[in-house]
């Protein structure tokens, strides 16, 4: 009873928590990281450097009217933000932050399946949202979105796949210790996979460069124009906590996870002092900050261009690549 | 094995629950205070003609085809690389020739233009 329902529980609150106070402060981090990057400061006004921002906007956001169109289907342009922020967080489940318990909530054998398949399901709440708005900029979004989501998946599983290879086994704590083993981070042994499921996890967050669903120039807000208040912020809470899970699985899967840098090296052992679970925060608060940082670097692509780097680009390289892991697989 | 599964489904009610709460926690305290011009769709301020749900490009029927083809084949690599290390030869020279099964379909409907968007 115990083992099986309070512990759990008690590690699910602290884990959504700790999700929706990064999510917060992720939000006010890229508008300073903005700011800084176009010569401007960036939030300043609420409390010392702005930092309350990211307690006021929640608060903002909840007292925001909610308004649901008059054509809209009313269930479904509920249920749609629900869908969407549901797989966004249960994805945390199979994430581990260490190799012993506290430290994670379930160890399952197929753990990236699950996050693979878990993460897909974000699409139905996409294209339900745009779908049930009943107005032509969101439906628009909301194709463009799940079009893309859909490519781009194609060429990030393909690519897991040869890492799973590398590391035999779905297992993500598994995938970890085989770096150990290995003495070396997967970003090193598959560096082109490290590459490409990140300019993925990119498309899949619908982030800069691959922002095409929310294009405002053209699209006014992407597939949640119509949506407003508590609603909006689900979607916005979804997305983000997105943008966390891409990090975290290339932490896990390409930069040792948990591990402190060069995990073999005897002469390094003194950074084993900071907990593992330091080692992974910070690490997925460096790929936070490289999607900020590429948000104001590049501009967006053409639709036609996004989807000919999905599939002209993307999967044939995933697929050479896989070929060559399983040939290193044999002669090695 | 299946009581790892337990916290996920945990998890599940959770988060279904947390996303039902605050929203009915927010829709008792924002202000409601609707017009007919408030809850027409949003169209740059022109007045919406006609129903939004129209006909659309049949190029986003075809990448989901496409994607439901590669997706299937895509699931089925995953538990051949976690054997991989028993296999080894064997399970590479099989695996090559699923590839390449793969990648004639993946070449004719590239040469048919499936993925050109134009």
């Amino acid at each position: 009873m115990l083992d099986t329902f309070v512990i759990p529980l008690l590690q699910i609150a602290v884990l959504v928590n700790a999700l929706l106070v990064t999510v917060t402060f992720l939000v006010l981090m890229e508008r300073k990281v903005m700011g800084w990057a176009q010569a401007r400061l960036g939030p300043m006004r609420v409390g010392p450097y702005g930092i309350l921002q990211a307690i006021v906007d929640p608060i903002k956001l909840i007292l925001k009217e909610d308004i649901t169109p008059a054509n809209a289907d009313r269930f479904v342009f509920t249920l749609a933000p629900i869908m969407s922020l549901v797989p966004a967080l249960v994805v945390f489940s199979v994430i581990p932050f260490g190799p012993e318990q506290p430290y994670y909530i379930a160890d399952i054998n197929v753990g990236l399946l699950f996050i693979i398949s878990v993460t897909s399901i974000g699409v139905y709440g996409i294209i339900l949202g745009g779908w049930s708005s009943n107005s032509k900029y969101p439906l628009l979004a909301s194709l463009r979105a799940s079009a893309q989501l859909i490519s781009y998946e194609i060429a990030v599983v393909m690519t897991l796949v040869s890492v799973v290879l590398t590391a035999g086994t779905l297992n993500m704590i598994g995938i970890v210790e085989a770096q150990r083993e290995a003495g070396l981070w997967f970003a090193f042994v598959q560096p082109v996979a490290c590459v490409l499921v990140f300019i993925g996890g990119l498309a899949e967050t619908n982030r800069l460069p691959f922002d095409l669903p929310e294009a405002e120039t053209e699209l006014t807000g992407g597939f949640h124009t119509e949506y407003s208040g508590m609603r909006f912020s689900l979607f916005f809470l979804a997305e983000y906590a997105n943008i966390i899970v891409i990090s975290a699985i290339v932490a896990l899967m390409f930069f040792g996870g948990w591990m402190r840098p060069f995990p073999n090296v005897e002469a390094l052992a003194f950074l084993d002092l900071i907990p593992g679970w330091v080692w992974f925060c910070g690490k997925i608060f460096f790929f936070l900050y490289l999607f900020v940082w590429i948000r104001a670097t590049f501009p967006r692509y053409r639709y036609d261009q996004l989807m000919a780097i999905g599939w002209k680009v993307l999967i044939p390289i995933a697929i050479g690549n896989l070929v060559l892991t399983g040939i290193a697989k044999v002669v090695l | 094995m299946l009581e790892a599964y337990i916290p996920i489904f945990l998890f599940i009610l959770v988060a279904v629950g947390f996303a039902i709460f605050t929203l009915i926690v927010a829709g008792l305290v924002h202000p409601s205070r609707y017009n007919r011009v408030k809850l027409q769709p949003y169209e740059c301020g022109i007045e919406p003609l006609t129903d939004a749900r129209d006909r659309y490009s049949v190029r986003y029927y075809l990448v989901a085809m496409l994607f439901v083809i590669f997706d299937v084949e895509t699931v089925f690599m995953f538990p051949w690389a976690v054997v991989m290390d028993e296999l080894l030869l064997f399970g590479l020279i099989e695996m090559l020739i699923f590839l390449f099964i793969l990648i004639v379909g993946y070449a004719y409907a590239w040469r048919k233009g499936a993925l050109e968007w134009t």
